[in-house]
């Protein structure tokens, strides 16, 4: 038995109606043979019978509206066509292709890799808006990737104080694939409450809080604290300063002393100005002293370039330019870069000693911290005596405490025979 | 309100543009008797007259070119070139004179022409009665080239079009004639040329799309919806002016786009909102922007294999929504 | 059509004392209808003041002031009389590059033809985006052409087709080389204009050359006018060198069209005397020799001459006329030259109506 279905009659055709039958219930039909009527509102047209048999069930009534490809009769019996013949007309388009064909979206291998680097622009701004560290995430997206919705999702649950569970799949996609380890989880912070101030983060600040994050976590840090005496030194500069201020135009402070002291002592351990690059240690050939400068938004540590080739005064005078410099925000790329060792005068806020944070990729940082007059055993004589200690953080990749020993010594002895 | 098909929507544009502006006629083949091979100017001629409907000999070059010229003394003509893909022959007419007659001139002569032509497959057209051609028009500046696909805007922007002191060039989708059926306004309505439509709200990507594709994706989209997945899908409408700032907005809401589009791929419309996207939104997007579009090949052919694999459809542009989103 | 080839039989029969020309004289003995004397003097003017405005383009041009010229030395009898064949205000005409004496015989000034030349930011044709002669004055009803042989033919029929659909008296004139007629367009043009019997006149200004290729690799009929009875109407030939001729020609055509008559093709033989345009050399492909003999057809002294013989100019007259008209084309070349010229802020005006899309 076959069923006769309504024709397509014209490319935008979706319908037709039934004329006239022309043949009968229970009428022998020929193949090609008029079968019934059709019209369209396009074009009238006889049908010829897809089959040869009988008109066994007229299924559309005379007058009827049908959609092209419902039925319209069945045709029985006496079919020389034993399987259902392909219609003259075209079926109603669009079966669902069941593969994904070339004009879809190709399949994705190249970007499904596990790669927790890949992170979109939108990722991007949004980690930086949000104060995010894309580090502390595991990702949604396919391969395990950081999505940007999951950024949006784990700094609105740390703004709201939740302890972020495993991050959950944005959708109810594929779930990743098991994706790198994750980090420690990120502190949860209560929001603002009443009375609380939100002070804005400047890309200074930021900058700042990145790069001591980094020193930290990725320099092991050691420390070392020497006493140098340096009751002589401060009697000298006593004497010295009004003439010194006069002749040079610049304060005579501490600080170009011990930085002429720490010049002495880095070309006596080269190794200590130098840097860890991963596969070996460079040793650097140019002693580059930068001086931490305090400003309004925060500490600045501007670079004097080859300080042991400047005497006193010519460090004196460096070290004021900078200052100034700083303070009036007028600091180039040039004077902030390629700094070798670090020095920073903590003792000028009255600090005794001091635990300060390397500046990477520089291998060691000193401190010299406040003068204070101390009870003190010379020659098994109590005496007062200024004392300033000398505090120093090293990379224990590049430096190990005897050379880091050493080095403190040769820095104390300088001090305290200066220029004398 | 009243419940029409693209055609009804085109026909109704027509003749109410007819009967309110004498300045308005039309010509082309088979335009008159005939009442157009899909009988949209049927009855027309009964109506208007020899004079403004008027069966021009088979020579498509001249059916622009003449147009051409009564539009520029002050006639608003209405060209219709019978099938898109007998375009070619007036491509001189439509982008070498009619789009730069306002700007060689400075201003002094204007082409107020309107052409329009059916494009797109899906109705067993084979190689030459299934072409997309917007691609080859839309990169010309002095002319406007519109994709509607859904009858109220086929009525309201052919309104628009003849109604514009520019030549636009009208593509209808030859599958919506019938198939598409809408709700249109009452009375006379526009729709502004150069407004995309946002045919489905969404979050989770953005779809850009026109012509009988529209219809697709919002299908697409609904089965989506059912598996927690919101697309919006973006309606261009018009793309030549296109609306760059809705496609923005939307990109820079849902962070991923799809540009569906029948038409071949390669240097298709999805290529300058790709780019388009790329240049203005690089920052905001989180997946690489994707397209769905008719197959590099240079027609569509007879067998229905061939059609059905040319042509997008609803499944496959779901797998690509779907894949858009897992990235 | 019979009456202008017939008038000009008899004027054949009736010897002219046209001193110039050796062969069998071509020009009426009387005054033709619409010319006075006033306008015959005013025509001779036109022709004089497009000779010289051609000469100087052509200097600018060896100068390196301009870069383009194109000339219509040659056809200067022929064009100047069919402006004036139409009704001035009320006709269209849609040119090609080489019409510079029709259009200054039609409303175009010297001023305005030199800004153009040097591509100025007011030229009023294009704002210096087309090339030299390519015309645009919607008020002085010319059309705006493109450089595309024969585009502008389906324009003009169009047109013509706009004039008839409002019952408006306008006849459109259609100029092109003979190189145009093997367009595809050019044909689609004709053959809707008999079709639809549009008020239309096509003068195709038969200069025997398209840059190089002569008529006889252009079409393998004799005549451009022998195509016209393919499309239902009537082709006539006039020599274009003689103004009067060509004046009755074309007047007839367009009173035809302006009755409701229908399209009429006029063929106008005329010569081209120099290369195609500034950037041709003819010497490649004309020998010197026929180069030369071109000369004694020049339209300009031998419509002198048909005027001094009917009293109508002396060699006073026509010594003051060229200096006059020497004078116009130096201030117009002063002029135009001092006027400023486009800049990028120009570039984005005028492509649509609002203003620029993307």
């Amino acid at each position: 038995m076959a069923i006769v279905t309504m024709p397509q009659l014209g490319e935008t055709v979706t319908e037709g109606t039934v004329g006239r039958w022309l043949k009968k219930e229970g009428e022998a039909v020929a193949k090609y043979e008029p079968l019934l009527e059709v019209e369209t509102d396009k074009v009238a047209s006889e049908i010829p019978s897809p089959f040869a048999g009988t008109l066994t069930k007229i299924v559309a009534a005379e007058g009827s509206t049908i959609p092209v490809g419902a039925p319209v009769c069945e045709i029985g019996e006496s079919g020389v066509e034993a399987k259902a013949a392909p219609n003259a007309s075209t079926t109603a388009p669009a079966e669902p292709a069941a593969r994904v064909s070339h004009n879809a979206a190709p399949s994705i291998s190249s970007d499904g890799e596990a790669d927790d680097n890949r992170y979109s622009p939108a990722v991007r701004k949004l980690a930086r808006e949000h104060g995010v560290d894309l580090r502390q995430l595991s990702g949604s997206g396919r391969g395990g990737r950081i999505t940007a919705k999951d950024v949006i999702d784990h700094s609105g649950a740390a703004a709201t104080g939740q302890a972020p569970a495993a991050q959950t799949a944005a959708s109810v996609t594929a779930a990743p694939a098991a994706h790198v380890a994750a980090p420690a989880k990120l502190i949860p912070v209560a929001p603002p409450g009443e009375g609380d101030t939100s002070v804005r983060v400047t890309q200074m600040r930021k900058t700042i809080a990145e790069h001591m994050v980094l020193s930290k976590t990725t320099v092991p840090h050691a420390w070392s604290m020497v006493e140098a005496d340096v009751t002589e030194v401060a009697k000298w500069r006593e004497r010295e300063k009004e003439g010194f201020k006069a002749r040079e135009g610049v304060n005579l402070t501490f600080l170009p002393i011990v930085v002429t002291a720490v010049c002495g002592a880095l070309r006596e351990f080269p190794r200590v100005n130098a840097t860890w690059a991963g596969d070996r240690i460079i040793v650097r050939s140019h002693v580059n002293i930068g001086i931490a400068v305090e400003i309004e938004e925060g500490l600045v540590v501007p670079v004097i370039r080859d300080a042991d080739r400047l005497s006193l005064s010519g460090l004196a005078r460096a070290i004021t330019e900078l200052v100034a410099k700083a303070r009036s925000r007028k600091l180039t790329m040039e004077d902030m870069s390629d700094g070798t060792f670090t020095v920073d005068n903590t003792g000028a806020l009255g600090s005794i000693a001091s635990y300060p944070i390397i500046n990477p990729p520089q291998a060691a940082i000193i401190t010299m911290e406040a003068v204070v007059k101390r009870p003190w055993v010379i020659n098994d004589a109590i005496a007062i005596r200024s004392i300033m200690n000398l505090c120093m953080s090293l990379d224990h990749r590049v430096l190990d405490g005897s050379v880091a020993s050493r080095f403190l010594q040769s820095v104390k002895r300088r001090l305290e025979t200066f220029s004398t | 309100m009243a419940n029409k098909t693209v055609l009804e929507g085109v026909r109704d544009a027509l003749h109410n543009e007819m009967a309110r502006d004498s300045r308005v006629f039309i010509m082309g083949e088979d335009v008159g008797p005939r009442g157009n091979v899909f009988l949209i100017t049927k009855g027309f001629l009964e109506e208007f007259g020899r004079d403004r409907v008027v069966d021009t000999p088979l020579a498509e070059a001249s059916i622009v070119g003449i147009a051409v010229g009564a539009a520029m003394v002050g006639m608003r003509p209405v060209a219709e070139i019978q099938f898109a893909d007998f375009i070619y022959p007036a491509y001189n007419q439509i982008v070498g004179e009619a789009a730069k007659i306002r700007y060689r001139s400075a201003g002094g002569n204007s082409c107020p022409l309107v052409i329009r032509t059916p494009y797109g497959g899906g109705v067993r057209g084979a190689l030459s009665h299934s072409v997309s051609v917007e691609a080859l028009f839309y990169h010309v500046p002095g002319l406007k080239v519109c994709v509607p696909s859904t009858p109220a805007d086929a009525q309201g922007m052919l309104t628009s079009a003849i109604r514009d002191d520019d030549p636009v060039l009208f593509l209808e989708h030859k599958r919506t004639y019938r198939l598409i059926k809408g709700e249109v306004p009452d009375g006379d309505f526009t729709v502004p040329i150069g407004k995309a439509d946002v045919a489905r709200p969404g979050k989770d990507l953005s779809v850009i799309t026109y012509g009988l594709m529209r219809h697709f994706a919002v299908e697409a989209a609904e089965t989506l919806a059912k598996e927690g997945v919101e697309a919006e899908v973006i309606d261009l409408r018009s793309i030549r002016p296109m609306d760059r700032s809705a496609i923005l907005e939307s990109v820079r809401k849902t962070r991923r786009a799809l540009i569906v589009h029948e038409d071949q791929k390669f240097g298709g419309i999805g290529a300058e909102v790709s780019a388009i996207i790329a240049e203005e939104a690089f920052f905001d997007l989180d997946a690489p922007i994707r397209r769905v579009c008719g197959p590099d090949v240079p027609a569509m052919g007879y067998a229905k294999e061939y059609e059905e694999a040319f042509m997008p459809n609803p499944d496959k542009i779901a797998a690509a929504m779907r894949d858009l989103v897992a990235i | 059509m019979s009456s202008p080839r017939a008038a000009r039989e008899e004027s054949l029969a009736s010897a002219s004392n046209d001193r110039l020309m050796k062969s069998e004289p071509k020009v009426r003995v009387s005054l033709p209808e619409g010319l006075s004397a006033d306008t015959l003097r005013e025509m001779y003017y036109r022709m004089v003041l497009t000779r010289l405005c051609d000469d100087r383009a052509f200097a600018l041009n060896r100068q390196g002031k301009i870069p383009f010229a194109a000339t219509c030395q040659g056809h200067e009898a022929a064009q100047v009389a069919a402006a004036y064949a139409l009704k001035r205000g009320t006709d269209w005409v849609v040119p090609y590059y080489r019409d510079t004496a029709l259009a200054l015989a039609y409303g175009v000034t010297p001023r305005e033809q030199l800004m153009c030349l040097f591509a100025r930011k007011d030229d009023i044709f294009s704002s210096g985006r087309q090339f030299p002669n390519h015309y645009s004055v919607p008020d002085r009803k010319i059309a705006s052409i493109s450089s595309i042989i024969a585009a502008h033919v389906t324009h003009g029929v169009g047109m013509a087709l706009a004039f008839k659909m409002r019952k408006e008296p306008v006849v459109t004139l259609i100029t092109f080389g003979e190189g145009s007629t093997s367009e595809g367009e050019w044909h689609e043009a004709m053959n809707f204009a008999g079709i639809h019997n549009v008020p239309v006149v096509f003068l195709c200004e038969n200069n025997e050359f398209a840059i190089s290729v002569p008529q006889k690799l252009q079409m393998a009929v004799p005549n451009v006018a022998d195509r016209a009875a393919a499309y239902g109407f009537p082709g006539v030939i006039c020599d274009g060198t003689d103004v009067v001729a060509t004046y009755s020609v074309v007047h007839e055509a367009v009173e035809r069209a302006r009755k409701g008559e229908g399209p009429t093709l006029v063929e106008a033989k005329v010569y081209r005397a120099m290369s195609h345009t500034s950037d041709d050399n003819q010497l490649t492909y004309r020998t010197p020799e026929d180069i030369e003999a071109l000369k004694g057809r020049d339209p300009i002294p031998r419509f002198a001459g048909w005027l001094k013989d009917r009293g109508l100019m002396d060699d006073e007259m026509i010594a003051q006329m060229k200096k006059k008209a020497q004078a116009e084309v130096d201030d117009a070349t002063d002029w135009a030259e001092a006027q400023p010229p486009p800049t990028e802020a120009d570039l984005y005006t005028h492509v649509y109506a609002s203003g620029p899309l993307s």
